[in-house]
């Protein structure tokens, strides 16, 4: 009984120590330190955009938001324009989604679906560890290999079959649009795989045995049930894999071209707006330049985030979902 | 009783089914056919020269890349004096201290950090450091790769930390540590060794980022003095070598690939399994 009330004594004590006392104890500071810490990154963030906003104001003051509707760029007579880079950010990503999205998606399903456990392990640490791989080596890879073996063996048999279209017109020398592409779903399929795997493992194991039960193939309850379960965070990890497409950088610097060009053909070189950043800005010369390139990455800043919030949304909707 | 499936729909399903399998190959394939040809043509440009030597002036042939990958280091030190403390602090602050609210705001700032475009971090690292000191340097860069740091350094601290069980944290508050003597003595040595694992990892990662670098170390084909000169990386110099129109660089570029890539790759190997055998995960 003593015992109790001496205990409830000392936790009452405790719990009653002045501030000066915890501060002493070392609590109020360690507590205070990792408070700092935490502040600190809201305001690194929030200096990136101040500074970000404040270093693009020439621009925005000289040329307005006609900055992202004009096509011209010609630093030399001061003319900026963002068209061609938003233009080819945005075609090089879709072109890399177009081909990452449905392989990525194919593979998860064989890696959630079918594979074996502990195959399926092995697998996603392979992939997963390609994710690790830099994006230079990528260029790297892309100017010396895949380029010419674009050019080699692809693009021949697709001028034959569809040069009827608009996008497989002019000719093709080695740098362009279509090479970035591909180079970028390279880069992105990892991601696909490993989210959309763990997407699919989140779904009920009852729903499939409950479509197995009621006599469909593997197949059916994978795409007619299965799949639509994890449609959402499919989609999502689709869109986490267009942030970081859109937001990559050397690889397409190394293999796009770098021409400020819009045209319908993906056979053509062009540029994007990383690309453009990583190309000029070290060169650039004059407040209007410096600044357009700046407001040009505050752009791309812009279109990452707002990309990578539905993807996390998406995400997350359907592995809560399937938690329950 | 046995179902019956029609010859159409068990063809479709092996078809199908197949077919995913295909795909999974072809991606492995690709993706590991490229890195084959990197390792094997990397390794076959790589001689003693590239580690001990500097680089030639433009026109020579011969030379290394001894300066950027000392650059390399001084580069990845620095980030991670800048860029591991706040993180880790943060993550601690997370996982032990915040209430609800303040946290999620927290979290979805590090998420937002962590998803900027690593060109910007360069238009950022320019801006804050290289603009008011009117020239490019190591700082400059190390701050870059610091930032690029963080996020990774708060989740993994956070992720980590919680996975440290209630009970010995109710220990060591029941044999009358306070708070803070807990955390850091009781629940970070307990993580201790997946903190250090999510280090390597977080190190890795930003080992290979070029990016940031291009207008903040910008590069230097001399020995960079100090912390405050021009500095060679190795990222930096693989995209120089590469898109220079000189088969001897190019041939450097393609060693100086195969270093940085097996570097990477055996730190996130080496991290990935201390993580899976380590007791965080085993207790999950």
């Amino acid at each position: 009984m003593a015992s109790t009330t001496h205990i409830a004594d000392v936790l009452r004590r405790r719990n009653n120590r002045s501030f000066f006392e915890r501060l002493a104890g070392g609590d109020e500071i360690a507590y205070s330190i990792t408070l700092i810490a935490a502040v600190a990154i809201l305001a690194i963030v929030a200096l990136i955009v101040l500074e970000l906003w404040t270093h693009s104001t020439p621009t925005v003051k000289t040329f307005g938001f006609g900055f992202l509707t004009s096509s011209a760029w010609d630093p030399n007579s001061g003319k900026f324009g963002a068209l061609p880079f938003i233009y080819g950010t945005c075609l090089t990503s879709f072109l890399a989604l177009l081909i990452a999205v449905p392989l990525g998606v194919a593979a998860s399903v064989f890696l959630a679906e079918m594979a074996p456990p502990k195959l399926s392990d092995v697998l996603t640490f392979l992939i997963e560890l390609l994710a690790a791989v830099p994006s230079v080596i990528y260029g790297l890879i892309g100017i010396f290999i895949l380029v010419p073996a674009i050019r080699d063996y692809l693009v021949q048999p697709l001028k034959a079959v569809f040069g009827f279209l608009p996008i497989f017109q002019g000719d093709f020398y080695g740098l362009s649009f279509l090479s970035a592409g591909i180079v970028l779903s390279i880069m992105v399929v990892p991601f696909i795989i490993s989210v959309s795997r763990e997407v699919l493992l989140a779904v009920p194991t009852e729903l499939r045995e409950a479509a197995l039960a009621l006599g469909a193939t593997k197949w059916e309850a994978t795409w007619q049930i299965v799949l639509p379960a994890a449609s959402t965070g499919i989609i999502g990890s689709a869109f986490l894999a267009l942030a970081r497409a859109l937001g990559e950088t050397m690889a397409v610097t190394m293999v796009v071209g770098n021409t400020p060009k819009i045209t319908a053909s993906l056979l053509s070189p062009g540029y994007s707006i990383a690309a453009v950043i990583a190309n000029e800005f070290a060169e650039a010369s004059g407040d209007l330049y410096v600044s357009s390139l700046i407001f040009l990455g505050l752009v791309l800043f812009g279109l990452t985030i707002v990309i990578n919030a539905l993807a996390r949304i998406l995400i997350l909707t359907t592995t809560r979902r399937g938690m329950k | 009783m046995t179902l019956e499936i029609s010859p159409r729909r068990r063809v479709i399903n092996f078809v199908m089914l197949s077919l995913s399998g295909v795909c999974t190959v072809l991606v492995i394939a690709v993706l590991f056919f490229i890195l084959g040809y990197l390792f094997v043509h990397g390794a076959r440009s790589l001689n003693w020269n590239f580690f001990t030597k500097l680089p030639k002036p433009a026109g020579e042939t011969g030379g290394g890349m001894a300066n950027a990958i000392v650059g390399s280091g001084k580069v990845l030190l620095l980030a991670t004096v800048v860029g591991v403390p706040v993180g880790f602090l943060a993550g601690v602050y997370l996982a032990e201290y915040s209430g609800k609210t303040f946290a999620f705001v927290i979290r979805y700032v590090v998420d937002l950090l962590n998803g900027v475009p690593s060109i910007v971090i360069g238009i950022v690292g320019y801006a804050l450091v290289v603009r008011p000191m009117h020239h490019y340097s190591t700082l400059a860069g190390g701050i870059a790769l610091g930032i690029m740091m963080i996020p990774i350094a708060v989740r993994t601290t956070e992720e980590f930390l919680r996975a440290v069980p209630n009970s010995m944290r109710e220990g060591a508050m029941a044999l009358g540590a306070t708070k803070a003597q807990t955390v850091f003595t009781v629940v970070v040595p307990a993580a201790a060794s997946g903190l250090m694992s999510g280090m390597m990892l977080n190190l890795a990662r930003v080992a290979g980022e070029t990016a940031p670098l291009l207008f903040t170390a910008l590069g230097n084909m001399f020995w960079s003095k100090g912390w405050l000169a021009p500095i060679a990386t190795l990222p930096v110099m693989i995209y120089n070598y590469a898109i220079a129109p000189d088969e001897d660089l190019h041939q450097q570029a393609w060693a100086a690939g195969f270093v940085l890539l097996l570097l990477i790759l055996v730190v996130n190997v080496t991290a990935r399994m201390i993580i899976a055998r380590g007791p965080a995960s085993s207790r999950r």
